[in-house]
């Protein structure tokens, strides 16, 4: 064979080749088999049923093996309280994981900061968890696919696989990512994924003594939190970030986002 | 129980302190070594550009010092991926950027565009030292080889890949390839490097970080910064071979076992004044550009002043104040500047003046990876960043000043090596 012959040979299997194996791209019957057109988990945050409790952020930590005294957390609760004077103070000390139980304020460096009732205009509770974005940064940014979004809507990381390079951790624009500690791979809110699927509920949602917290099928019309997205108006955080969160809030105040 | 501590701290907890309300994942989790590692980048590109202005555009006053710029520019190489494995959480994973690379993440391009900036520099030193090569081997092979002499030519005919053609032809053949492998590594280079700044432009979440500006920054500071390297070291380089020569001390002028007899002193301060002098011109061209450049971010940020501004000012103007305006602008820019820019320039002026530069760029890069961090996404909190210097576990030493140290100093034990196999002070004129 000459190599001409040789080359030209090997062009055409190359391109007949890859012409074929594109329709595998194209089709891909993982995708096919494990989309799910009727289900997309959404969460629904109801502030004004919020407390301040932690106990969502303690049954987070414990459901989830978050080491309980790292300074990290899946979950959290922030404080809002709006001063006569315009002021706005935030805190939410180790994430609200005891819940707030005094009127001091966490300022970090910057010390403790006790707030007096007469001072305070009004005052409420923000649970935060990862917001499972339609279009999620974090999954854009991963360099080796170790984070993904399942069929339903779930962003889920791979330990097997994360390199811990944190460029998720830096795109995302809520800061629900952090590294485990223990794990040392980046590590977030799962919706509590491995309960969900079987039928279960959240263990925030589960744990939260005053129903502020639930989860629900975004597509079933008759899904409480799909309702509820639907006919009250809820609002999405840091929107201007175009990500599309899926948790929605009930009675968001300017100053939270 | 210590141990037990250890266990629940959390990676950026040792070193970041937070102030007012800051979320509690939120940490300086980027630290020195991400600052390194655009810094080291930038110094490959930086000296990779400075000999192609040479092998390019036929500069002819750099031909010495673009020689020595290729050689220092692959040593430079492979440090530029070092700090990066240092940060990973999970080193020995590294390799998957390149098994599994999710091409919607700008990090994942890392590996490619590397690969292939190292396979032009590599083929392009080859096809600049290969009459070289074969004429040491020749020479090597006929005479009574001495000590290192024995070592070095079995390299040399592994590196002379067998190709030992020395006709007009070949020779012409070579000069071509230089002069394309030279122009296509410099889109390359500025690829690599101003994908670099990509890397943290793109990053919505981060308000200092996200701007279009950012890749072309980086590119003209890593010229900055490369140009100022090489005229440092080669300054550096020609004081320590001008010392070594009448005290015999070979091992610091390997082109002497390569036959380079004509070297005297004299000869070799001239070279070194006029190498110096002559490149110093062309940093201040890209000092400029530099600089505009970032002028240019900041008038714009504070003109627009979208939400984030507030908290970017504050950091910008007051907390990160003396890092900026005084060190980088200052010591880092504007010293430099006069002091290149004021008549009867001396070697030692312009090493000096290198320094500084070289400090201004580390401390853009700092101001850029830590400045971003230093404030929360809320932009209600700060977080300040403290260099862990004394190490007392993997990860104090990795993202701590041992870990900047060892990426600092290893560039030049590789250059002390690839010296020896490829003399980047050779001066023969046949040479390219």
């Amino acid at each position: 064979m000459k190599r001409r012959d040789f080359l030209k040979s090997t062009a055409v299997f190359v391109a007949g080749a890859s012409v074929s194996l594109s329709a595998l791209e194209l089709v891909d019957p993982k995708e096919v088999l494990a989309s799910r057109p009727e289900l997309r988990w959404g969460f629904l945050v109801d502030t004004h049923k919020c407390v301040g409790c932690g106990m969502c952020v303690k049954a987070c930590k414990l459901e989830n093996d978050i080491p309980y005294d790292a300074n990290v957390t899946r979950t959290w609760v922030e404080r809002y309280a709006m001063m006569k004077n315009g002021e706005v103070i935030k805190d939410s000390p180790k994430g609200a994981r005891d819940g707030f139980t005094s009127k001091l304020v966490d300022q970090g460096e910057a010390g403790t900061r006790l707030l007096r009732d007469k001072d305070i205009a009004q005052a409420f509770f923000v649970p935060k968890l990862c917001n499972h974005c339609t279009l999620p940064a974090c999954v854009q940014v991963c360099p080796v696919g170790a984070t993904y979004k399942t069929a339903d809507g779930v962003v889920l990381v791979d330990r097997k696989w994360c390199i811990g390079c944190g460029y998720c951790i830096m795109g995302c624009p809520y800061g629900v990512r952090f590294f485990h500690p223990v794990v040392h791979t980046a590590d977030k809110c799962t919706f509590c994924y491995h309960r969900i699927s079987k039928g279960g509920n959240t263990a925030c949602a589960q744990a939260c003594p005053f129903g502020a917290r639930t989860i629900g099928n975004l597509r079933d019309p008759n899904d409480p939190v799909a309702k509820a997205v639907l006919n009250e108006r809820v609002g999405i955080l840091r929107a201007e970030y175009g990500t599309k969160p899926n948790v929605y809030y009930i009675g968001l105040n300017k100053e939270v986002h | 129980m210590v141990e037990q501590v250890a266990h629940m701290m959390v990676h950026g907890e040792a070193w970041t302190v937070k102030e007012l309300f800051v979320l509690p994942n939120e940490y300086v989790y980027w630290s020195i070594q991400i600052v390194l590692y655009p810094y080291m980048t930038g110094l490959v590109a930086g000296a990779f550009v400075l000999s192609s202005l040479y092998h390019v555009f036929g500069v002819e006053k750099l031909k010495e010092i673009a020689r020595f710029a290729l050689v220092f520019s692959f040593a430079l190489l492979p440090v530029a991926m070092m700090p990066l494995l240092l940060h990973l959480q999970q080193p020995f994973r590294g390799i998957h950027v390149m098994m599994t690379p999710h091409f919607t993440s700008a990090i994942s391009a890392f590996g490619i565009v590397f690969m292939t900036y190292a396979c032009i520099v590599g083929s392009e030193i080859w096809f600049v030292y290969r009459q070289f090569i074969v004429e040491s081997i020749n020479r090597l092979e006929k005479k009574e080889r001495r000590g290192i002499e024995n070592m070095l030519l079995p390299i040399y005919k592994v590196v002379s890949l067998g190709a030992r053609d020395l006709s007009p032809e070949a020779l012409k053949a070579d000069h071509k390839a230089v002069k394309f492998l030279a122009g296509l590594g410099i889109p390359v280079a500025c690829f690599l490097h101003g994908y670099a700044g990509f890397i943290f432009g793109s990053v919505k979440a981060n308000a200092l970080w996200m701007t279009p500006l950012m890749p072309v920054i980086f590119i003209m500071s890593a010229v900055v910064s490369g140009i100022a390297l090489c005229i440092l070291c080669y300054a550096i380089f020609m004081g320590l071979r001008r010392w070594a020569l009448p005290r015999g001390k070979t091992h610091f002028l390997p082109d002497h076992w390569a036959g380079a007899t004509e070297l005297t002193p004299e000869g070799l301060h001239s070279m070194q004044d006029y190498e110096t002098k002559m490149t110093s011109k062309y940093l201040l061209i890209f000092m400029t550009l530099a600089i505009t450049l970032e002028l240019l971010d900041i008038i714009f940020r504070g003109y627009t002043a979208v939400r984030s501004w507030d908290i970017v000012r504050e950091v910008i103007y007051q907390r990160d104040f003396f890092k900026i305006f005084v060190l980088q602008y200052g010591f880092g820019n504007a010293l430099p500047f006069i002091m290149l820019l004021l008549p009867g320039l001396t070697t030692r002026r312009a090493c000096v003046a290198c320094v500084l530069v070289l400090f201004g760029v580390l401390m853009m890069r700092w101001n850029v990876v830590i400045g971003g961090q230093a404030f929360s996404l809320t932009f209600d909190g700060f977080m300040e960043y403290h260099l862990p210097i004394i190490p007392y576990d993997m990860e104090t030493f990795k993202e701590g000043l041992g870990g900047a140290l060892l990426v600092a100093v290893t560039p030049f034990v590789i250059f002390y090596f690839i010296n020896m196999i490829f003399p980047a002070f050779i001066t023969d004129d046949k040479a390219h």
